[in-house]
């Protein structure tokens, strides 16, 4: 494709956030009449570079150029008005206006009193719809309507404002089958008018479905770029996840497997299966032993440590420790029967960020702590001495906010905060994601040590080569379901990419067929 | 957050430090400079008398703030408080002939069941707090005048009356009642598991839940108890007036007792709490009206001032979080 057809371009562009080089001179050049899948795991830059190109971040250095002209956004509104809409996971629409007042919003058509046409922009707006197939009612509220129909009016307005490129960010993560179905119809109309289309997805048979050219991002950098149909699957993983295709192969069985002793049966989750995800998961843990979860973003691998934990609401299925059925969907439930859950999201989820390195260590702790509904302090400052202790926690005293810490440093806090508790199972999501290289390697020695001293454990973690190296056995999913089982000297990175990409197994539109060999 | 991280990145740490100091004290500092302005320069104000008579008029606005305090550390608002003060004073005539303690009883129970419905919107229904106590607010005195058919019922019932004018060793009973809730409060918040768990929820909610803690219900027990402490100031206020008048006793309450909480050190976003703060913070708005007051001075000029304070405090409490 010669330069001259690129709608969008990007050259060169770099971006730094404190402590982080976000975008590291990246190029990257987007067709007019191409769908172009933008791919990379969690922290690859792709968000970053996406916020670039539509005004919501500067670039520190490089250039973008649309239609051939080189721009400089100061705002989304900006990049929008020049013709770039981009369509986020979640639509940014006003829930409660109808469907036609949101299409057109901020550019109401006007009668000849200066008043907004309401008859003209509902014939409009459903003379659009109905341009792509989208069947929805334009006068009723956004929100009445399913989430799939949102995220295509989302779309039908974005098109409506003679977008001539279009970037879609997960628009299919909350689509049904026949949804996705309708998208790709809008998105392949929208191919030939000529529209270019930057599609960011984690579902890997979409990308093949419908887009012609791939960019793969890795550490802020691009990767890869070139025809989709030239990338096959496995190697395209290979590439999100920095391991090249052969050198997973050299790598087949010499990275050592924990040494494993199994001991007995402790957490046995049987037929797990909620709202989106987990779909009908069966997990065994046994004494001593590391299990990986292991599968791409949005596989449901947090949603499956979440409905064993109780944290989301389950449809069927139940969960046992030690041979107790645990109570479902309470956490406290799932704590008094031995289980322990160390979020991924650790700002969010795991940290009480304003209290002390005490109160968070002890935060799970406090039922246990408390005699008749006072907190005793003495066996309070007793466990937490220990544990930070143990840990090897460097805070300047006790009474140091957590969100103070460095972020190795706030894990260990979260691990101090379910050791103190003598738990049964450790359930740890992402347990080394956003700390350092020494912390990494202290979180990880701890965790196996903990298994050799009987601690059943769950372990979700991104990196092939962490999870292959810190499990006993890995359990695969996607789209919520498991998809295979590794273990023993089947445990290797390149059956797990395998088994991750899904091919060989099922998959009829298998581009490439060599991936499978 | 990087930008204000930024911005005090370059201030000099002993500034900083002082800020510091200043937030969590300056509450104490304001009073005692106030105090200490009045004690010089107001005529009559250095008598037991006019101290005392200050404190029992500030048990209103503490007794609400207290119930306040907790509620704000979970990162809630109970606009409901006036109203619920309200509820209370129209309960209390109604039930005077089984005994003024029944009667005080009886509404305390009243005001801790709407209390438990502002917890319930909140917890479990999801509303957010200013949205779920704006209906009490609204409602809830409504409601109270409905009760006594709008009309001002007056009591003469001796006991009741004595819980605003008997003294204990010389001391107000509403000062010593409130000094009594506050203590306990105090304890509440600073030793008990319960405490911990506002605090947790506070802070952060999903981390709270995930760590086991019983968030809805501390949710419930925090607007319950707002309620009952509304409640109680709702009875000492009928038994100042020796009626039951729902249509304005506790009106407008709510605003002093959110700056009282605020400029005590507590902060609007939760996860923290300052009791102490919170009593020199009720007791500094009213002695700031009564300086005005007894000095001749437009009351108007009060309201001003308590409103740069309440910036100031605010101000300074963000100077703490940006650092």
């Amino acid at each position: 494709m010669s330069e001259q057809d690129y709608i969008l371009e990007v050259r060169g562009v770099t971006k730094r956030f404190p402590g982080v080089l976000a975008l590291d001179d990246v190029s990257f050049g987007l067709g007019t009449g191409e769908v172009h899948a933008l791919v990379g795991e969690n922290g690859a830059g792709k968000s970053t570079l996406i916020k670039v190109v539509t005004g919501v971040h500067r670039p520190d250095e490089g250039e973008i150029f649309f239609a051939g002209e080189r721009v400089s956004f100061a705002s989304p509104r900006e990049a929008q008005e020049a013709g770039i809409s981009t369509i986020y996971q979640d639509t940014n629409m006003v829930p409660l206006r109808s469907v036609a007042q949101n299409i057109f919003l901020g550019r109401e058509p006007r009668n000849r009193f200066g008043l907004t046409d309401t008859a003209r922009m509902k014939r409009e707006a459903e003379e659009l719809l109905g341009r792509y197939g989208i069947e929805a009612d334009v006068t009723v509220p956004v929100r009445s309507l399913g989430v799939g129909v949102q995220q295509m009016v989302a779309v039908a307005k974005a098109v409506s404002l003679d977008a001539r490129g279009v970037i879609m960010d997960e628009p299919t993560s909350s689509l049904e089958a026949r949804e996705v179905e309708t998208l790709f119809g809008v998105i392949r109309q929208l191919r030939e008018e000529g529209v270019g289309v930057l599609y960011v997805s984690h579902r890997l048979e979409e990308l093949y479905e419908i887009c012609e050219r791939v960019t793969v991002m890795r550490d802020g950098k691009v990767v890869h770029t070139g025809d989709l149909e030239e990338l096959p699957r496995l190697q395209l993983i290979a590439a999100m996840l920095g391991r090249e295709a052969p050198e997973v192969e050299e790598r087949i069985s010499s990275s050592t497997a924990r040494e494993h002793v199994t001991g007995e049966l402790i957490l046995e989750a049987r037929g797990l299966t909620a709202h989106h995800a987990p779909r009908d998961v069966s997990l065994e843990v046994h004494a001593g032993e590391v299990v990986g979860l292991s599968g791409l973003l949005g596989s449901g691998r947090t949603e499956t440590v979440k409905a064993v934990f109780g944290a989301r609401h389950l449809e069927s299925g139940t969960v046992s420790v030690e041979g107790e059925e645990v109570d479902p969907g309470s956490p406290s439930e799932a704590i008094k029967s031995g289980l322990a859950f160390v979020p991924e999201d650790r700002k969010a989820e795991g940290i009480i960020a304003e209290l002390s390195v005490r109160e968070n260590i002890v935060a799970a702790a406090l039922p246990r702590l408390s005699h008749g509904g006072f907190v005793s302090r003495k066996e309070q400052d007793r466990l937490v001495e220990r544990f930070m202790d143990r840990l090897g926690i460097k805070a300047s005293s006790p009474d140091q906010p957590v969100g103070e810490l460095s972020g190795g440093n706030q894990q260990k806090v979260m691990l101090a905060r379910w050791l103190c508790m003598g738990p049964k199972v450790l359930i740890l999501d992402e347990p080394t994601q956003g700390i350092d290289v020494g912390a990494k390697a202290e979180v990880q020695r701890l965790i196996s040590e903990l298994a050799d001293d009987g601690l059943g454990v769950v372990m979700i973690d991104s990196e092939p080569e962490e999870i292959v190296e810190g499990s006993d056995r890995v359990v695969v999913l996607r789209d919520g379901g498991v998809v295979g089982t590794l273990s023993g000297g089947e445990l290797t990175e390149e059956n797990l990419v395998h088994m991750i990409a899904g091919s060989g197994d099922s998959e009829p539109k298998e581009d490439g067929g060599d991936a499978s060999g | 957050m990087p930008v204000a991280r930024t911005a005090t990145a370059g201030a000099d740490s002993t500034s900083l430090a002082i800020l510091v100091r200043l937030r969590n004290n300056g509450v104490y500092v304001a009073l005692a400079l106030l105090v200490l302005f009045n004690l010089f320069f107001t005529t009559n104000f250095a008598t037991a008398g006019t101290i005392l008579g200050l404190l029992s008029q500030a048990t209103f606005v503490l007794l609400v703030a207290l119930g306040l305090t907790l509620v704000i550390g979970t990162g809630g608002i109970d606009l409901s408080v006036g109203a619920i003060m309200a509820i209370a004073s129209a309960v209390i005539p109604l039930y005077l002939g089984y005994t003024w303690p029944v009667a005080v009883l009886v509404a305390l129970i009243f005001c801790v069941l709407a209390g438990m419905l502002n917890g319930f919107l909140v917890a479990y229904v999801g509303m957010q707090p200013i949205v779920a106590t704006l209906a009490l607010f609204v409602g809830g005195r409504g409601f109270a005048q409905v009760l006594v058919n709008g009309q001002l019922q007056t009591i003469s019932d001796p006991g009741f009356l004595a819980l605003w004018r008997a003294t204990v060793f010389g001391v107000p009973m509403p000062v010593v009642i409130a000094a009594v809730v506050a203590v306990l409060v105090g304890l509440l918040v600073g030793r008990t598991t319960f405490g911990r768990y506002v605090l947790a929820v506070g802070g952060n909610r999903t981390a709270s839940y995930l760590s086991g803690h019983p968030v809805r219900i501390v949710l419930v027990a925090v607007y319950a108890i707002s309620g009952l402490l509304a409640g109680l100031a709702g009875t000492l206020a009928t038994a100042r007036l020796a009626a039951g008048d729902p249509a304005t006793i506790g009106l407008l309450i709510e605003l002093d007792a959110i700056a009282a909480v605020v400029i005590g050190g507590t902060p609007l976003s939760g996860g923290r709490m300052n009791v102490g703060g919170t009593v020199a913070g009720a007791i500094l708005m009213l002695v700031i009206s009564a300086t005005f007051v007894m000095n001749n001075i437009n009351p108007i000029y009060a309201q001003m001032l308590k409103a740069a304070i309440i910036v100031l405090a605010v101000y300074i409490q963000q100077g703490r979080r940006e650092s």
